[in-house]
């Protein structure tokens, strides 16, 4: 075989720069959820001896902390808690944006537009502004330390972003589909109901998964609101329960973060195309 | 003159409703003002208190609200944490933004090419993003811990810090400081990522053998080609940042509660723990509306942009 | 000395092969069109003779030297894109200039090959503006220009004109013709227009399925096929083929004429044939009808000129005949063009 030319060196070695960059990139990213992974399973003395390898296993690897956490602590109930917050806050949110987004998108004319833009801007409105007076609201409707007080406050972010994504969605659906089933005898409603939404499933289920998500991660309401550790979410009750005084539960704690957080980025990674595609055909005529 | 009558006159709700749904103005405002309602209730309100808060003395404890003018923030201006946590805010923001757009950058770009294991690297990739910010936040405060952290182990091993010595991550001004950018160009690096790549996917492939044509080269093709038309969608990406970052608390609550000494204070997080903690929602709504300004040219920008890209 | 030439050069995507074994060369100055249906391989032939895609095998010679390893700005080529490819955030000025400035021409040089470039296509005065400001034919112009300021050797073209709506096509036709025989500069042209080719080629390259069909004059390709793919392909409407004693019979249709019109013309073979339809295209009439005779039923189309009166009506027989001269004869199990057959 030939000696390599100076175009295959060239190749192999962009080759094994690019190979370098994913590595560097993908490490740093996912290097904190590979440590939570080890960390869940390790002894805590292992954990706490400072002259240890902490890549290694030095003593055998342990459930001791998944018991801890899924018997000894809230953290069943905080899972709870936030899927039944999740589950609402999405109904709720699928219920007004997905309407808004299609009058959005179809019907209103020029200044449709500009409502859009409108809507989306509120979603860069943020908790640290409005979580202070909420807070008094909050209390005052009484549904202070409750999950109700997050079904009713986390709608105020899931519905302007999650109404530009439906808009992003139903304007990439011809209108010709809706004018062809007005013409066979639909009402403009009908032909909504039975056609654009069936056709729209993948964006509304892209909706579900981001609001979501956006629920599991949100912190500064739920902390405002809720004091009792019985109602908490889980991004509140693991960082404030789960460490008592000055000691950290770290197996346990890390068990807790990673358990919370690896399923729904799975999830959610089937859906990022279609999230990007519909929060960029939103800024496209 | 033949006329086609309709079928007998609509009598069931249902059909009713499906006649107004004809009615295409009505429709409209009917499907978008629970939407638009909710949101001026629940947000347009809720800022209009937060204006009104911060001209009263309402605290946790009593039910008292009087008006009392600027005093809050009289106060808070002559306070010198708040113009530390004001500088720091500024700084946190635009050095993580800077290196989340160019990070982004080049991992957007070694991510256009298809290979082998594409979707498990994106997977991994988005995971800082997706993960619940305080724990992921917590993984990195135990990555940070003082006396059992990796990172000092590994130093340690490689000889470069003294086997007795440790660096205090979190407990150090200035490596806080660090710490804390670092956690957060970790978070917003994912995103950012997903929003370029969306933009160099736009690019019409037959731009880059046109450039290849014509003799560009590497370098010339980066500055003069692909960032130019990556511009528009970068911009939108960095905004968001920006709105993300300025307005984090999350991050310093975990990992320094704003210190030490509140060299890592942010305006958030002095916001929560002056409202909420210190039982002042007056004076912490006063400082919560420093963060308004910074939004407000955000927004303009953003429309701007929106005008300006409605070109092809 | 041949500018571009290509040796067994092969493209394979996964199994499929793209270009499968093509030799060429062009000759000096010449407008060579690479002409073909979708997917037949000519883009990708194209592209190779870019440098834009790798040949899988065989090789891509320009100037005489084998360029394989050779990026497209090494190959002293300029091409222009169906979508014209201008950037987008550049002025037309800086478009033009672009390629000057990546070839690192000195500074002062740069704005007076620019206006040389623009000047041949008549678009001085656009150079301040933005590609989205332009009509459809200014921009192509604007890929024109571009492609020309660098005086490369060889100019790659692919398909140009299928964004033009047809009124500029011709125009756009002409104005092309014209300039590439003032510059002379070797250009290689892809379409799938068979007009567009004839109208265009020096010499056309028919193409299908990654192989050459024929190389040929427009008039070669035209008046004397290899085989029944190009018969078929060039032409509208394409050439009848018909067949007959194991063999295939073609025959234009401007060569299927009533009897009357051919008189005294000894060397003719007829053909009863009834007629099913006329359409009435102004200029010329065509008539599809069913050839009755010794072998499986042919529908055939007739091209008669206006000038010349139409003898049968709808559903009626006549005879028509061909002069032996414009037949041609295909062998049944290849298609390949064989000598004429006894009849």
């Amino acid at each position: 075989m030939a000696a390599p030319t100076r175009t295959q060196w060239r190749k192999a070695g962009a080759r094994t720069g690019h190979f370098g960059i994913l590595a560097a990139f993908v490490g740093f990213l996912a290097f904190p959820f590979y440590w939570m992974l080890i960390t869940t399973f390790k002894e805590t003395r292992d954990l706490l001896n400072p002259d240890n390898n902490p890549f290694l296993f030095n003593d055998p690897p342990t459930l001791e902390h998944l018991r801890v956490l899924f018997f000894d602590t809230l953290y069943v109930q905080w899972l709870i808690n936030t899927t039944i917050v999740g589950v609402l806050v999405v109904g709720i949110t699928l219920l007004l944006a997905i309407p808004a987004g299609y009058a959005l998108a179809r019907i209103t004319g020029v200044w449709g537009q500009q409502l859009g833009i409108g809507i989306f801007l509120t979603y860069l409105v943020p908790p640290t502004i409005l979580f202070i007076p909420f807070s008094r609201v909050i209390s005052l409707l009484n549904l202070q330390d409750t999950i109700w007080s997050l079904v009713l406050v986390y709608p105020s972010f899931t519905v302007p972003f999650c109404t530009w994504l439906m808009m992003g969605f139903f304007k990439a659906i011809p209108r010709d589909l809706e004018e062809s089933a007005m013409v066979d005898g639909c009402s403009r409603l009908e032909a909504f109901v039975r056609i654009v939404v069936p056709i729209s499933i993948a964006g509304i289920l892209t909706v579900v998964i981001f609001s979501f998500t956006l629920v599991t991660q949100e912190f500064v309401y739920a902390l405002t609101f809720i004091t009792s550790s019985r109602e908490l979410t889980v991004s509140v009750g693991v960082p404030t329960f789960l460490v008592r005084g000055d000691v950290y539960f770290w197996g346990s704690l890390m068990a807790a973060c990673f358990i919370a957080s690896v399923p729904t980025a799975i999830l959610y990674n089937l859906f990022v195309d279609r999230f990007i595609a519909g929060f960029t055909m939103g800024a496209i005529k | 003159m033949t006329s086609i009558t309709a079928s007998t006159a609509p009598t069931s709700l249902w059909h009713r409703l499906t006649r107004l749904g004809d009615r295409e103005q009505v429709l409209a405002w009917l499907m978008l003002s629970p939407a638009v309602l909710f949101i001026v209730v629940l947000v347009g309100t809720p800022f209009l208190l937060a204006l009104f808060y911060s001209l009263s003395n309402v605290t946790v404890g009593s039910t008292e609200m009087a008006f009392v003018g600027l005093s809050n923030f009289e106060a808070i201006t002559a306070n010198p944490t708040f113009w530390r946590s004001l500088g720091n805010t500024f700084l946190f923001t635009f050095v993580s933004q800077a290196l989340v757009v160019v990070l982004a950058k080049v991992l957007a770009m070694a991510l256009m090419k298809d290979f082998r294991g594409k979707w498990l690297v994106r997977l991994l990739v988005i995971l800082p993003w997706v993960a619940p910010i305080s724990l992921g936040s917590i993984g990195w405060l135990w990555i940070f811990d003082s006396i059992y952290s990796v990172l000092n182990w590994g130093l340690h091993q490689m000889g470069w810090l003294d086997p007795e010595a440790r660096l205090f991550w979190l407990g150090r001004e200035d490596l806080a400081m660090g710490s804390i950018i670092t956690v957060h160009v970790w978070r917003m690096l994912p995103l950012a990522t997903i929003i370029l790549l969306a933009g160099l996917s736009a690019i019409p492939a037959d731009l880059h053998d046109a450039a290849a044509i014509d003799g560009a080269r590497f370098w010339r093709h980066l500055f003069q080609i692909n960032l130019p038309l990556v511009m528009p969608i970068m911009l939108v990406a960095v905004l968001f940042g920006m709105v993300f970052t300025f307005t984090d608390m999350i991050v310093i609550f975990i990992l320094t509660r704003g210190g030490p000494y509140d060299s890592t204070q942010m305006l958030a997080s002095l916001a929560y723990f002056t409202g909420i903690d210190g039982g002042d929602l007056a004076e912490g709504a006063a400082i919560s509306l420093f963060l308004f300004p910074l939004l407000v040219v955000v927004a303009v920008v953003m429309l701007s942009v929106a005008k300006r890209s409605e070109v092809t | 000395m041949a500018i571009v030439e290509t040796r067994n050069i092969t493209k394979r995507f996964g199994n499929v092969p793209a270009v499968d074994g093509v030799d060429l060369a062009t000759r000096e100055g010449e407008f060579l069109v690479f002409l073909g249906p979708s997917g037949c391989g000519k883009t990708t032939l194209l592209r190779m003779i870019a440098g834009l895609e790798a040949p899988s095998g065989g090789e891509v010679l320009i100037g005489g030297r084998v360029v394989n390893d050779l990026p497209p700005r090494d190959r002293n080529i300029a091409m222009v894109f169906q979508s014209y490819a201008l950037y987008p955030h550049m002025t037309v000025f800086n478009n033009i200039a672009f390629p000057l400035k990546a070839h690192r021409m000195p500074k002062a040089e740069i704005p007076g090959k620019v206006s040389w470039a623009a000047g041949l296509f008549g678009i001085g005065h656009l150079l301040d503006r933005k590609p989205r400001e332009l009509s459809g034919g200014e921009r192509q112009r604007v890929a024109l220009a571009r492609a020309v300021v660098r005086e490369p050797q060889v100019f790659l073209l692919d398909e140009p004109l299928s964004n033009l709506d047809a009124k500029l096509r011709a125009s756009a036709r002409e104005e092309l013709q014209q300039f590439q025989r003032r510059i002379a500069t070797t250009t290689i042209y892809v379409t799938h227009d068979q007009i567009e080719a004839m109208g265009l080629g020096d010499r056309v390259v028919v193409l299908n399925q990654g192989k050459v069909h024929q190389v040929g004059s427009p008039q070669e390709v035209y008046n004397d096929p290899a085989d029944t793919f190009v018969a078929g392909f060039l032409g509208s409407p394409p050439m009848n083929l018909i067949e007959r004693d194991g063999y295939i019979l073609g025959f234009r249709p401007e060569h299927l004429l009533p009897a009357e019109a051919r008189t005294g013309e000894a060397d003719a073979v007829s053909f009863a044939f009834r007629t099913t339809r006329v359409e009435n295209l102004g200029a010329d009439r065509l008539v599809y009808g069913d050839l009755e005779h010794a072998g499986p039923p042919a529908h055939v189309v007739s091209r008669l000129p206006s000038t010349v009166p139409l003898p049968v009506a709808v559903g009626e027989q006549h005879q028509f005949i061909v002069g032996r001269g414009d037949l041609r004869f295909f062998a049944k199990d290849t298609g390949q063009r064989t000598a004429p057959q006894p009849l």
